[in-house]
């Protein structure tokens, strides 16, 4: 490692400037990567079993295009405010930065509301993980994904209090762009949850 | 691009990517509730949405392939889609031979 390794690069945005920051970032990119290979192995999961419905519902008898429309809009635009709360930071605005993580948590959190009342309206019609290999396969899948959205909202309040508490350093930029890539990647993740899971039910 | 190239003052990458993801998502909706397509179209053209959305997601929203590592970084989720599809499609193309 030499001089060159540690140099401090003004001519980067905040979170490329030290060289720790930029092997940060890569790094979780291929983290992200190793996450996509691990949805991959749910979806394929899904998609193998999702006909077996045993006694149970079938996908086109449980999804309602409304609750999955409102939780896609959801989702969709949350990751659009992240994207801003980085443009904000990228100019120097911390209450513009603060402002909208704040709405993005808000929408995670709504995304996150409906997602939890689409399951328990799913368990009261007698369709639970129980039921067929199509829920089980189905629950793990998209459960998985409503799990990495809720540690999401967690991080990022973690990551706004340490913005209120160290302001906008380096280091502090680093960990807003790492989660706002964390946050994104769900929405990426949803959209083929969104594709293959919901609207191929409702099509099949 | 770049991570050191010019800041735009107002972001305009962020308002075009939302409104592309915002169609394609309807799109998709219309194509496999009320086109009224065969089965085989409407899987194809849902999942070449899919993917189109999700590729805006990675260049316009997480700038994937900015910053001296950029090159990288799209190589790396490129290889992970990549693998991602050889997991779904082998699973699904093998398994219909047993269920």
């Amino acid at each position: 490692m030499g001089e060159a390794a540690h140099r401090y690069d003004e001519t980067m945005p905040l979170e490329y400037r030290t060289q720790e920051s930029r092997l940060n970032i890569l790094g979780f990119w291929i983290f992200l990567g190793a996450e996509v290979a691990l949805f991959a192995t749910l979806f394929a999961t899904y998609l193998v079993l999702f006909q077996r419905t045993g006694s149970g519902p079938t996908a086109g008898e449980l999804f309602e295009v409304k609750d999955v429309l409102i939780e896609t809009l959801l989702l969709l635009t949350s990751s659009f405010t992240c994207g801003l709360a980085i443009f904000e930071m990228r100019r120097g605005r911390m209450s513009g930065l603060i402002a909208w993580l704040l709405v993005t948590l808000l929408l995670g959190a709504g995304f996150i509301t409906f997602e939890l009342r689409e399951f328990i309206h799913y368990v009261h019609e007698g369709a639970t993980m129980q039921t067929s290999a199509f829920l089980s396969s189905f629950f793990v899948l998209v459960g998985t994904h409503g799990a990495h959205v809720s540690l999401g909202i967690a991080w990022m309040i973690l990551i706004i209090i340490q913005l209120l508490q160290r302001g906008l350093t380096a280091k502090t930029a680093r960990k807003v762009f790492i989660v706002s890539l964390y946050w994104h990647f769900l929405d990426v993740v949803w959209i083929f949850i969104f594709t293959l899971v919901y609207l191929l039910g409702m099509v099949i | 691009m770049g991570a050191n190239s010019h800041q735009e003052s107002f972001p305009w990458k962020h308002i075009i990517g939302f409104l592309l993801s915002l169609v394609l998502t309807f799109a998709a909706l219309w194509v496999a509730l009320s086109s009224g397509l065969p089965l085989k179209a409407v899987i194809g053209i849902i999942v070449l949405f899919a993917v189109i959305q999700a590729s805006l997601q990675l260049f316009m929203f997480m700038h994937v392939n900015e910053s001296d590592s950029g090159r990288m970084q799209t190589f790396n989720m490129m290889y992970s889609f990549f693998i991602a599809v050889v997991v779904v499609a082998g699973s699904i193309w093998v398994m219909q031979f047993v269920l």
